[in-house]
């Protein structure tokens, strides 16, 4: 719309004609107090806050709802002003407590704050104030009703935002109060937005309620590390007696891909960094054959030692290295290039949650055709292909949903299954379990409704879900190739599947997907063996036919997801970097206790293939990150660590590296761009950011925008940008991907220790259960 | 889970076929939501949950939104109420004209207070807000029924006359 011309408080603004008071203002840095309006969602105008005197107009106005037009005037300041805003306030505080020293909210509570700024503390109200009970609505979800002050702001959320309908409001006037859909209970996703939005303590979450205050907490930006999505969480960290421990999980920084939303895994879930199940300490089995803790240096030699063995007397090809969908990039990197320089084998595979390398193969050589959720978000056209994003990708479900609400997005549902999304779609394609195969060709053929209306479509997004066999997925990224403006996405499982796949953790596949039989820029890796090695399915029968001697395994438990048999591994060397003692671990000869994605720093690169930076939260007495264990490793196996992790020696006096070749002045220049940018130079061999170089430098699509990416913004790599041609390759086939299909309340592994996604998961199970029995 | 409308339908046919009338009649089903509720409640007594939830059924929303609206209106009402409801207005026409006396007396008379029912159940009491019958002040609504210009020793005369109907209806149904 056209750009208008008004004036607020004396000063011209310019906005598009049609935009909301408030947010020109907001826009321009003038802040008009707001306790009901919500950027982005339904207006309400119930609360009075927002009110602003326009120039000839009789009664004060709602800024929250009033339109911006050509040659208005605004006062947004005045004795009047501040006057109705005060008596609003003291309507509001008829009821409410002001319990603020125990009130969770207190230190962020926009109640408190505009008490303080309009000096309503003392009550004119002679009435006695109605004191009613806390009430718990489900392990996430707490209500205080007295602090309500009926903003609509969770309500609105809860059916809006999450299209969930949980919270509704019964009664009227004075006696209205905010109710939940089972009388006394919630049945409903547990996201804990409603909690996020209530401007005051009247919604608080089970897992933080009564903790600490918000000014006693150190607060993190990260990434949540359960689902693919990869969302932007503010960890709330504290001092503990054991290091630094997670009180709370929010996204108060809004600034992420994941906008206002958090999923209840990324908000309550991070409770399993503090099971008491982790391992803080190393694991050796003795010669009674007993795990039994032991030093770090104990542990690191013995397997060392045995791997260096098994190495020189039965090569590489005697060792296999399984990698895991939850650890960096960087450690990524690191593992793959630890088997292959170091191990001496290509014996290297991860648990595939989705078919990356056949989409690589697919947009091989093509550019900035893969969309990020951004691109998603705003796109006016998704194809939604397999996948149940509610449960497996709130995110992404969350982006769908606002890109409908805000931007009347067309959506198109193909699906073997039934799923909730169907409710915002414009169209359905009910397929059979093996019909993903023949959609392109019914697209094209365009003789239903649904492929008319995809036909009809100017650009569109498609995202493959994860029951997309390879094959289809390459015939529908060669369906929309075909057409102009087609992005494609396709969705892998857990934090960091995307960057498995894209970091090399495939027997014949290195970083950004490149032949092992044709290592291009990989061709420095010393010892890089040809021939593609075993991948995981075939490395745990060469390990039950006694031809495999040890297996590292970091952050994977092949052992529960493949169920085999546990003697299966009994004369294989078995190493084990995780959090847990899982079933895999248990079996291992040498357990390395691992930290968790909130206890390091690195990158992860989301399902879209958004890349954004993990920034160390919390501390754990006992464990090490992956990345330091895998250095002190090869360091323990007479390794040069710098050849490993070009970090740098002198800090800021750097050499640019030309007389020693590319690699060996790497951290160097890496240090001169750091300081350049007044970033810390990497001084240490255990910093994983010190490999960003050589990742930028050999892996196609990973020369990040790193000013962006250190400033805790997600930027974006490129699939396409493998150039040329990635080859067909038996070792890719569909019986080797399993999605994990996590629901809202499961994570693999990492869910199973979390007792507050297990609380979750009870309580709606039972309610289910009540339910149906009614 | 909600019964099934089709099946076994908690209302007469009559009042079904009414309802059913009723959502067609709105270019939103959710705009018939108040006219169910309240031909509902004149059948059954009031919005039991089996009522709610087969209001929400017909509509096509959830429970929660039904009673979002029901609560806001002092006319519906979530328990059973006397045979007969006597509603006495109490605002300014009617309270100058002597309705809190009135209001007194039937309190007096049946013994029960605001929203109380009689045990034996022929009688609900409640006071509420203008009934538009300001002009024969004070008046009152009996069910659908409107009496006015009354005086507190009207009271047992038009208790007695609901009390014989009750009685009469109740051997009516008894025969
Ligand atoms: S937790 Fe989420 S789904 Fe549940 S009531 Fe709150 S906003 Fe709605
Ligand atoms: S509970 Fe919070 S968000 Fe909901 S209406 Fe009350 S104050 Fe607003
Ligand atoms: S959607 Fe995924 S990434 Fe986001 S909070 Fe939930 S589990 Fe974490
Ligand atoms: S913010 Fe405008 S009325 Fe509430
Ligand atoms: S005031 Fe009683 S009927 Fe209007």
């Amino acid at each position: 719309m056209a750009d208008v011309t008004f004036t607020v408080d004396g000063k011209k603004l310019t906005a598009a004609a049609g935009t909301l008071l408030i947010e020109a203002c907001r826009k321009a840095g003038i802040e008009i107090p707001a306790f009901c309006y919500y950027p982005g969602l339904s207006l309400q105008a119930a609360c009075r806050m927002c009110v602003v005197r326009q120039e000839k107009v009789g009664k004060l106005q709602t800024a929250c709802t009033t339109t911006v037009a050509e040659g208005q005037v605004f006062i947004t300041e005045s004795e009047e002003i501040a006057q109705a805003r005060k008596a609003t306030i003291q309507m509001l505080l008829g009821n409410h407590p002001l319990d603020c020293p125990v009130c969770d909210a207190g230190g962020e509570c926009e109640v408190q704050d505009m008490t303080f700024k309009y000096g309503a503390g003392e009550s004119l109200y002679a009435e006695a104030k109605q004191h009613r009970e806390e009430q718990q609505w489900s392990p996430a979800v707490y209500f205080d009703r007295p602090r309500c002050i009926l903003c609509y702001r969770c309500v609105r959320m809860c059916g809006e935002g999450m299209d969930v309908w949980a919270l509704g409001i019964q009664n009227r006037g004075v006696t209205s109060v905010i109710a939940p859909n089972e009388g006394d209970h919630l049945d409903c996703e547990q996201c804990g937005m409603c909690i996020d939005v209530c401007p005051v303590g009247a919604l608080t979450s089970g897992s933080y309620r009564y903790k600490t205050r918000p000014w006693e907490m150190t607060h993190v930006s990260t990434v949540c590390t359960h689902c693919g999505d990869g969302c932007k969480v503010t960890l709330g960290i504290r001092q503990s007696n054991d290091g630094s421990e997670i009180v709370r999980a929010d996204n108060r920084d809004k600034g992420g891909i994941n906008g206002d939303f958090l999923c209840a895994k990324g908000r309550f879930g991070f409770d399993f960094v503090e099971s008491p199940d982790r391992l803080n300490t190393p694991l050796v089995r003795n010669t009674q054959g007993k795990l039994e803790p032991a030093t770090w240096e104990h542990a690191l030699t013995t397997a060392a030692n045995k791997l260096k063995e098994i190495r020189d007397n039965r090569g590489g090809s005697a060792i296999g290295v399984i990698g895991s969908n939850r650890t960096t990039n960087e450690e990524n990197y690191l593992l793959q290039k630890f088997a292959r320089t170091v191990l001496g084998t290509n014996n290297i595979d991860h648990q595939r949650t989705a078919d990356y390398a056949a989409f690589a193969r697919a947009l091989a050589g093509q550019s900035g055709k893969t969309a990020g959720l951004r691109d998603i978000g705003a796109a006016p056209a998704i194809l939604l292909v397999g996948g149940d994003p509610t449960q497996e990708h709130p995110l992404l479900a969350w982006a769908l949903r606002t890109d409908v609400r805000l931007n009347r997005a067309r959506i198109y549902v193909a699906n073997a299954r039934n799923i909730k999304l169907e409710r915002q779609a414009k169209a359905v394609l009910h397929l059979t379990a093996d019909g993903y195969h023949n959609l392109a060709a019914t697209l094209d053929a365009g003789s239903n409704d649904f492929s008319k209306a995809v036909l009809a479509e100017e650009s569109l997004v498609v995202v493959l879900g994860p029951e997309c066999p390879g094959t289809a997925i390459e015939s529908l990224v060669a369906w929309g190739l075909k057409r102009a403006n087609v992005k494609f996405a396709l969705l892998g499982d857990h934090t960091n599947s995307r960057g498995a796949a894209d970091m090399g953790l495939f027997p014949d596949l290195l970083p950004g997907y490149i032949p092992v039989s044709t290592p291009a820029a990989f061709a420095e890796y010393p010892g890089l063996q040809a021939g593609a090695g075993k991948t995981l399915p075939e490395m745990l029968i060469a390990a039950g036919a006694n031809q495999l001697d040890a297996l590292l395994i970091v952050g994977a438990d092949p052992v529960a997801t493949t169920r085999m048999a546990s003697e299966s591994l009994k004369n294989t060397f078995v190493i084990v970097q995780d959090l847990f003692l899982t079933e895999t671990a248990a079996l291992a000869d040498v357990v390395f206790p691992a930290a968790s994605l909130y206890e390091k720093s690195g990158t992860v690169t989301n399902a879209f293939g958004d890349v954004q930076l993990v920034k160390k939260a919390a501390d754990r007495a006992g464990v090490k990150s992956d990345f330091e264990i895998l250095v002190r490793l090869a360091n323990a196996m007479g390794i040069e660590v710098k050849s490993l992790v070009p970090f740098s020696k002198r800090g800021t006096s750097a050499d640019l590296g030309q007389t020693r070749g590319a690699q060996a002045g790497e951290a160097d220049r890496s240090a001169v761009w750091l300081t350049a940018n007044n970033l810390e130079p990497r001084l240490s061999p255990f910093d994983p950011l010190a490999i960003l170089d050589e990742i930028a430098r050999l892996v196609p699509g990973y020369e990040l925008d790193r000013m962006n990416l250190y400033a805790g913004n997600d930027v974006r790599t490129e699939l396409g940008a493998t150039p040329g041609f990635v080859p067909v390759s038996a070792l890719h086939n569909s019986s080797l991907i399993a999605p994990a299909h996590d629901t809202l309340f499961t994570s693999g592994t990492l869910g199973q220790y979390s007792s507050a996604l297990h609380e979750l998961e009870e309580h709606q199970k039972n309610d289910v259960a009540t339910t149906a029995a009614d | 889970m909600s019964p099934n409308s089709e099946t076994m339908s908690i209302f007469s046919p009559r009042l079904a076929a009414r309802l059913d009338a009723l959502v067609q009649k709105y270019p939103v089903k959710r705009s018939a939501l108040i006219p169910m509720l309240l031909y509902a409640q004149d059948e059954i007594g009031y919005l039991s949950d089996a009522v709610i939830a087969a209001v929400a059924d017909r509509i096509g929303i959830t429970e929660l939104e039904v009673r979002n609206v029901a609560t806001y209106y002092s006319m519906l009402r979530f328990k059973p109420a006397g045979k007969f409801n006597i509603q006495v207005c109490t605002n300014i026409s009617c309270m100058l004209r002597g309705a809190y006396d009135l209001y007194e007396r039937f309190q007096d008379e049946l013994g029960i207070g605001h929203k109380g029912v009689t045990s034996d159940g022929v009688f609900s009491l409640e006071e509420v807000e203008c009934i538009g019958a300001c002009c024969w002040a004070p008046a009152i609504q009996v069910n659908y029924d409107f009496l006015d210009e009354l005086n507190p020793d009207s009271v047992p005369e038009i208790l007695s006359k609901y009390r014989s109907a009750a009685k009469s209806a109740g051997e009516a149904s008894h025969a």
